[in-house]
């Protein structure tokens, strides 16, 4: 799973321009942080997600005790799913231009690649969706990197007379070495406001970070904050299970991503509502089985279990005794179903018959069977 | 005839005293797989498996002459194997590693591309030809000899349809697996490309999932270039998103990516989708006969 943090900090130690602010976690703090910044100020909601401004999540306030009856407003606000525990207070300032400028992997191209747009502040997706054209990109060289040449190109076909270009070329240099050094899947400043002055600099911000290279990064791994994730989604991030939460009644246990999506789809077809991604990796060990049945049961919408172990070089005996052990360490209640294939099946099946579970060979069959078993239980 | 791999195939095993390169180097020795050496720097003059340990890929090129590796080395020092087996001119280098930082495969991927080698993965499967070489941790006894070529971006999905096809009497020339992360070696369009020129495949599946571009682009190519049937299955109908669904690679983002998305491109380009990996033989059969 990637980290999504908003992070000014990390724009700021890469001498990023930023219109600089401080967060807030109560509206008193928010009030005290207006009145040193002595001007008028934005108050921004710190969530993972966007459509911020949309939601009434961002709002202007002349006075300290305007920002403070905005915070009280902000926090605790639910923006698409996501509780409001911070916000940011910034000057506020003359817009005179809002630009998108980000840094992301082009996978088709397979490099880096540097975009933006004239449409800043707006949901970057939707631009690509329904004006593409209006979406500049250049390809970072695999070996050498973004060139000078190529930030000033964007920035010049972006309409920006050249004393901002040079302003603008020299941030998405540095937004570029930042994704780079980071080992960032998305770099993002959006908006990229040009002021009346004609000072650029970052608004608002978004990074990703990949955690294939956190082993290298023990700064991003601190920046982390854990109270912006689903806590089951943590818990098994640490027992090194892919698990991610979905809105149905019937959990899912299966070997292998491609697999456990291909599962969820078959419980929908069936009729049912998974209620999670759930990959135990390949092997299917007892220990993986014991702390997927952890991750399932806490979700108190789960009404019964599908696990699909396709056995191929694991087998299939192995895994039932592993299931069988697992639920020797963890309470389940609800009823469950096993597919389990591959080298030792039946043997498998049998072991799982004789502790009472319905096991199965094929996927749709289990699919069906678990379906049916939550109709019997609603 | 098959695809990249046969019995004539000479194959390397980079980190092969690993505890993942020494299990699979014995599971592909049993199937029959020409395995003609292994890599580990400071394992020279051991074996495995029948197959003598070396200390470096130049080593090994010089005594037993490979001309495909497989790499079992840990995410942290796997582009520095790919690097090894690319400058030692390896004509075809798997990776299976899985983890590997995106970033990193980035210029690993253009060196491997302008040296005019084929590196397929990382995070795949490896590469089966059945009753000849089974280059990879699949379980090889699902596999039977057959026409149906096969291409996928998963493992145990893959094994899924796999074994389906075997069921219905359906064989493959060969199953390739290309891997979940958002920057792999081989692509879709690749190993379609080749699929077409084989003359011993007669048809195709492809096993896609949600994320990246790759089977919308594959849909196009299919409609220029593809003559054989091509029968198609996408995973993640239901996945939320701006989620993760395990694989790196698999994720919808900002609308692209999903599923519909990609079915509806196949369909338009003439490729029948299974709605479940278990209706994948019947319209292969339907595809052949039409």
């Amino acid at each position: 799973m990637f980290t999504n943090i908003r992070q000014p900090e990390v724009l700021a130690s890469y001498r990023i321009p930023v219109n600089a602010g401080r967060v807030a976690e109560t509206p008193a703090e928010a009030k005290a942080i207006a009145e040193e910044l002595g001007s008028a100020v934005a108050v921004k909601s710190q969530v993972h997600t966007g459509g911020r401004g949309k939601a009434g999540g961002i709002k202007l306030a002349k006075s300290p005790a305007e920002a403070e009856a905005a915070a009280e407003k902000i926090l605790g606000m639910d923006i698409n799913g996501h509780t409001v525990h911070k916000v940011l207070i910034v000057p506020a300032v003359d817009i005179q231009r809002e630009i998108y400028l980000g840094v992301i992997l082009d996978r088709a191209q397979r490099q880096v690649s540097l975009m933006a747009s004239a449409e800043g502040g707006v949901d970057i997706e939707t631009v690509a969706r329904e004006t593409p054209e209006k979406i500049v990109r250049v390809l970072a060289d695999p070996y050498l990197g973004l060139h000078a040449w190529q930030a000033r190109e964007v920035g010049f076909a972006l309409g920006l007379d050249a004393k901002q270009v040079g302003q603008f070329a020299d941030i998405a240099l540095k937004l570029y070495k930042a994704f780079m050094e980071t080992d960032a899947t998305l770099a993002e400043i959006n908006p990229l406001i040009v002021t009346g002055d004609g000072t650029v600099m970052a608004l608002d911000s978004k990074m990703s970070f990949d955690d294939n290279a956190l082993f290298r990064h023990a700064d991003i791994q601190d920046m982390r904050d854990l109270a912006e994730e689903e806590p089951t989604e943590i818990d098994a991030k640490a027992s090194g299970i892919s698990f991610v939460k979905l809105t149905g009644n019937i959990g899912c246990i299966v070997n292998g991503a491609g697999l456990a999506m291909a599962t969820m789809d078959a419980v929908k077809l069936s009729g049912g509502d998974p209620a999670n991604f759930l990959d135990v990796g390949g092997g299917a060990s007892a220990d993986q089985v014991a702390n997927a049945f952890t991750l399932v049961t806490a979700d108190p919408a789960v009404k019964a279990i599908l696990i699909n172990i396709f056995g191929g070089i694991t087998r299939g005996d192995v895994v039932a005794q592993g299931i069988r052990e697992a639920l020797g360490r963890v309470q389940v209640t609800v009823p469950i179903v096993v597919r389990l294939s591959g080298t030792n099946a039946t043997e498998g099946q049998a072991i799982l018959a004789e502790a009472g579970i319905t096991a199965v060979d094929s996927m749709d069959e289990a699919a069906r069977k678990v379906v049916e078993s939550v109709g019997q239980a609603a | 005839m098959s695809i990249l791999v046969n019995s004539e195939s000479r194959i390397l095993v980079q980190g092969i005293t690993g505890k993942e390169g020494s299990f699979h180097t014995s599971q592909m020795v049993e199937y029959g797989t020409p395995v003609v050496g292994g890599v580990t720097p400071g394992g020279a003059g051991k074996s495995v498996a029948g197959a003598p340990v070396f200390d470096t890929v130049a080593a090994a090129v010089e005594a037993v002459q490979p001309n495909v590796s497989i790499i079992f080395v840990p995410a942290r020092f796997a582009p520095d194997a790919i690097y090894e087996a690319a400058d030692n001119n390896i004509p075809f280098i798997i990776c299976i590693t899985e983890g590997i930082p995106i970033l990193d495969m980035v210029p690993v991927y253009r060196h491997v591309k302008d040296k005019g080698l084929r590196l397929l993965g990382p995070n795949c499967p490896g590469i089966i030809t059945p009753g000849e070489a089974k280059v990879g941790i699949m379980p090889g006894f699902i596999h039977e000899r057959g026409p149906i070529g096969l291409v996928s971006r998963s493992g145990t999905l893959t094994y899924e349809v796999v074994d389906a096809l075997t069921r219905a009497g359906l064989g493959q020339s060969t199953a390739i697996g290309i891997g979940g992360d958002p920057i792999i070696g081989t692509s879709f369009i690749d190993a379609l490309e080749l699929f077409q020129a084989d003359p011993a495949t007669e048809a195709i599946v492809m096993i896609g999932e949600i994320g990246g571009t790759d089977e919308e682009d594959a849909a196009a190519y299919i409609a220029e270039h593809v003559t054989k049937p091509v029968v198609g299955f996408i995973a993640g109908r239901t996945a939320p998103p701006g989620k993760r669904m395990g694989h790196a690679g698999a994720i919808i983002s900002g609308g692209s990516g999903t599923a519909d998305g990609k079915i509806a491109a196949l369909n338009a380009a003439g490729v029948n989708v299974a709605l479940r990996p278990s209706d994948v033989p019947g319209l292969i059969r339907d595809a052949r006969s039409a």
